[in-house]
């Protein structure tokens, strides 16, 4: 069986782009590792891979061993390891210009060809729609043990619109939705404590009222976030106080209940 | 029109007629015989489906949610209200994440058949919308698709809609560098005329976004399909409450402007981060003829259109 030796597994899904699904899936994986879990973290979005550049892993190359690619590790610990295309690459900059098929074969390799060790999470990246990628990943996880989906959005309609796809797509796949997370949730003004919802709000958990499926938490906008990008930093170390750590402890523990 | 086997590789790839998904499908011989090559008959029904249609303009991002819809609607609204003599259509090209039809306040809307194929759907006097959203019964349903069909449903919305007289034809993508991208552009790439196909590209101003903007840049440049300008938005944004300005994606990186200068292509603008165009897209308003920075900004970005495509 393909990845026998991870114990959960957890996609992160949103019909939508650029709502945080990177940012929601690395400070995820940096929280469990924060609460003494291995994790492994695999990003599936070939055209435009984000998370070598969130922790700060941009140009680290990647090694074959016998067995297969070796991930990148964060640190000595190898609490975390990561595999994205983004270490395939040799230049930032260069486009990967690939149709449906290749994308496929690409994926199959990240979970059958990686030397993944044993841990306790791995959480799974992927690109914005419900094409390719996401029918290969789920097409590959119907065999292994996944906990589920956690699906991110933010609150304005027009995300929405594009949410309810996805989740429609996990029924349809047949794979089980964790919750769902709003983020980009108002923001709060720094000189005056005024906040306002630039994105709207409360449409996550409207949605998640409406599609019948938990509501895990409501993230605002934090710039402080967008700043720890290019750290191994979690927000629960560097920003303790804030909102959003208080919020990524509560997903945490939720996510934690589940069980197969 | 019979559906190409699920893993098709597509008629203009290497692989063509190679491939394991080949085996048994009716074009096998045609497709893996190299003195047969054909191109994609796609292209000529496109190229006469799109002849009375003067100027095409892509709307690309590597990356999501950084606007591209929003900004499609807005320079089609702003041009279109600029231009009232000219006729101006969009293309939504992004399958899996239709948008258009809420952003231009046509939810809900029909498209018909006619004897010269589907009609889009009439947004204003001179403007005119396709989208997949439009074939959908419910807003949940899902379009579960690998990319062969996806290249067939954006074939037929090139070569079976009745696009009719236009100036501007703007086709509104989804993000990345894959399937709709290669066959909208395989579709209407004219070698005889490279102008006729442009881009226009949207980013925000923090790195994550720039660094997937980047190889669009290079995406582009490897397609070669010139490159009108980049728009920066949600650029800063303005308390309503005490005026002070925020960054909200800080441009680490020296934003737009700095990867403009590294890649070469020119910045068009920038826009503000308003929530009254949020909630305009959600409501699918129409708010280009309000005065406001968003505006402002918006009319130096069109002059900048305009002038590029008179020259």
């Amino acid at each position: 069986m393909l990845l026998e030796q991870v114990n959960n597994i957890i996609a992160v899904l949103s019909g939508k782009g650029g709502v945080g699904k990177s940012t929601v899936s690395t400070q995820l994986a940096l929280a469990l590792r924060n609460m003494g879990y291995k994790v492994g973290l695999l990003d599936v979005d070939l055209c435009g891979p984000s998370v070598p550049y969130l922790l700060g892993l941009e140009g680290r190359e990647i090694f074959m061993c016998d067995e297969g690619w070796v991930p990148i590790y964060t640190d000595e610990s190898k609490t975390l390891a990561v595999m994205s295309i983004g270490f395939l690459l040799k230049n930032r900059e260069d486009p990967v210009i690939w149709r449906g098929p290749k994308k496929t074969m690409m994926i199959k390799q990240f979970l059958t060809d990686v030397k993944w060790e044993a841990m306790d999470y791995l959480i799974i990246d992927t690109p914005p729609g419900t094409s390719d990628e996401h029918i290969t990943v789920m097409e590959c996880l119907k065999e292994m043990q996944c906990n589920g989906a956690v699906i991110v959005t933010t609150p304005q309609e027009v995300a929405l619109d594009d949410v309810r796809k996805e989740i429609t797509f996990c029924k349809k796949t047949g794979i089980r939705i964790m919750g769902i997370i709003e983020n980009m949730s108002g923001f709060v003004c720094p000189s005056c404590s005024c906040c306002t919802n630039i994105f709207s709000s409360n449409g996550g958990s409207e949605l998640a009222k409406y599609a019948d499926i938990p509501h895990l938490g409501t993230l605002p906008i934090d710039p402080r976030v967008g700043v720890l990008a290019g750290t191994t930093a979690s927000v629960l170390d560097e920003l303790p106080d804030s909102p959003m750590a208080n919020v990524m402890r509560e997903v945490v523990e939720k996510l934690k209940s589940v069980k197969l | 029109m019979e559906a190409p086997p699920e893993h098709c590789p597509g008629v203009e790839s290497e692989q063509a007629g190679k491939v394991s998904a080949c085996a048994g499908c009716p074009n096998q011989g045609i497709c893996s015989d190299p003195s047969k090559k054909l191109e994609d008959p796609g292209k000529a029904l496109v190229a006469e489906a799109l002849k009375d249609v003067k100027n095409k303009l892509l709307i690309l991002s590597g990356k999501g949610g950084v606007g591209k819809s929003t900004v499609t609607s807005l320079l089609t609204r702003y041009l279109a209200r600029s231009c009232p003599d000219s006729n101006f259509g969009v293309l939504d090209v992004d399958i899996c994440g239709p948008s258009q039809p809420r952003i231009l306040g046509a939810l809900g809307e029909n498209v018909h058949q006619s004897g010269s194929g589907w009609s889009p759907v009439g947004i204003d006097d001179n403007v005119c919308l396709m989208s997949i959203g439009f074939l959908l019964g419910s807003v949940d349903d899902a379009i579960i698709w690998r990319g062969p069909k996806k290249n067939g449903m954006i074939r037929q919305f090139l070569s079976e809609v009745d696009w009719g007289n236009l100036d501007l034809l703007l086709l509104d993508t989804p993000p990345g560098t894959s399937d709709e991208h290669l066959s909208v552009i395989s579709y209407m790439r004219d070698d005889n005329q490279p102008e006729s196909l442009r881009a226009i590209l949207v980013t925000t101003p923090q790195e994550v976004a720039l660094l997937d903007v980047r190889k669009e840049i290079n995406f582009c440049k490897k397609q070669k399909i010139p490159i009108v300008g980049v728009i920066e938005n949600m650029s800063s944004f303005r308390c309503g409450n005490c005026g002070n300005s925020s960054e909200i994606f800080p441009a680490k990186t020296g934003g737009a402007a700095a990867m403009c200068a590294e890649m070469g292509v020119p910045l068009l603008g920038s826009l503000p981060l308003d929530p009254q165009i949020a909630k305009a897209c959600d409501s699918g308003e129409d708010i280009t003829a309000i005065k406001n920075s968003t505006t402002e900004a918006l009319e130096g970005i069109c002059s900048r259109i305009m002038t590029s495509f008179r020259s």
